[in-house]
């Protein structure tokens, strides 16, 4: 049987469906998760995708934190569940302190969309495995508020303890601090990551196709298990 | 009814690029001796009876809650 992964829809996200391509493409089931309704339907793994969920008014993810399905989503991620939030599921991760620091305005101002050298800083994630330590890939970065701030002690804590999970490689693209483009809980089975793996899983439509490792990393892992 | 001000602000270590962009208009638009520019946010949430001091407190709530992310941001709170 394979694995279900849960793909999170709040209003105003739009990489939901590419999101779920990429879970098919990892040989695992995609299923669609309303934000409304307070049930994971017993998923094996979720991903918040990127968008503009609630138009980003307040602060990006300030508002689809208090969606009904997190609450049970926070519940499991203290249980194991993978999760991984890509841009506006990175910013949502940060608003509900799953993961620490936040995301602000590009340093540039601008909406930055382009294709990003990555390094992966950290393999032993549920969602980096099938990535080498310091492997470099190639994946989109677009995205409006993604410089990643936190305060020295919690960047000496992340960079101490290897969750720093991706770093920018060649340009910064939004000011984020340490060149963090993503970073994971203690237990490593929560990611938040800017750049957008989802899109870059098929040679037609993406720069690369090293993006997939991300989703059949959780998928082995699930197996696995 | 009470009227509660909520004034939000970036932290003063956290990156104000918005507020940098705004400084570097005001030269270009004759506006000479601007040292500094910070932008924020103002949020005037109107309740139901007294501005006492329990209404106080359920406006810090919401404060703390949903309008200020106090990883990056501090907020002041008065009473109008």
């Amino acid at each position: 049987m394979s694995a279900r992964v849960g793909v999170i829809t709040f209003p105003g996200s739009l990489d939901d469906r590419d999101a779920a391509r990429a879970v098919r493409l990892a040989d695992a089931e995609p299923v669609s998760l309303w934000h409304a309704e307070a049930d994971l339907l017993g998923v094996d793994a979720v991903i918040l995708p990127g968008g503009f969920s609630y138009g980003d008014y307040l602060r990006a993810g300030a508002i689809a934190r208090f969606a009904p399905l997190m609450e049970k989503l926070v519940a499991a991620a203290g249980d194991g569940l993978p999760v991984l939030g890509i841009c506006n599921g990175f910013q949502v991760l940060c608003e509900s302190h799953l993961l620490p620091g936040a995301l602000t305005r590009n340093a540039g101002l601008h909406f930055v969309c382009r294709s990003q050298r990555l390094r992966i800083e950290n393999a032993g994630t549920a969602w980096t495995q099938d990535y080498e330590e310091g492997q470099e890939v190639v994946v989109p970065v677009k995205n409006m508020d993604g410089c990643y701030v936190a305060d020295r002690a919690t960047l000496d804590e992340l960079e101490s303890t290897g969750r720093v999970v991706a770093r920018y490689l060649d340009v910064n693209p939004n000011g984020s601090l340490n060149d963090i483009a993503g970073i994971c809980n203690e237990a490593g089975n929560v990611v938040g990551l800017m750049p957008h793996p989802e899109h870059a899983v098929e040679a037609l439509t993406g720069p690369s196709t090293e993006g997939l490792g991300f989703f059949t990393s959780a998928v082995k892992k699930l197996v696995q298990s | 009814m009470a009227r509660f001000i909520v004034d939000v602000m970036l932290k003063p270590e956290i990156l104000d690029s918005q507020g940098q962009a705004v400084a570097r208009a005001l030269p270009r638009l004759g506006f000479e001796g601007v040292t500094g520019v910070r932008q924020g946010k103002r949020f005037e949430i109107e309740v139901e009876g007294p501005a006492d001091e329990a209404a106080t407190e359920r406006v810090r709530k919401m404060a703390e809650t949903l309008l200020a992310n106090p990883v990056i941001e501090t907020f002041e709170l008065r009473a109008e």
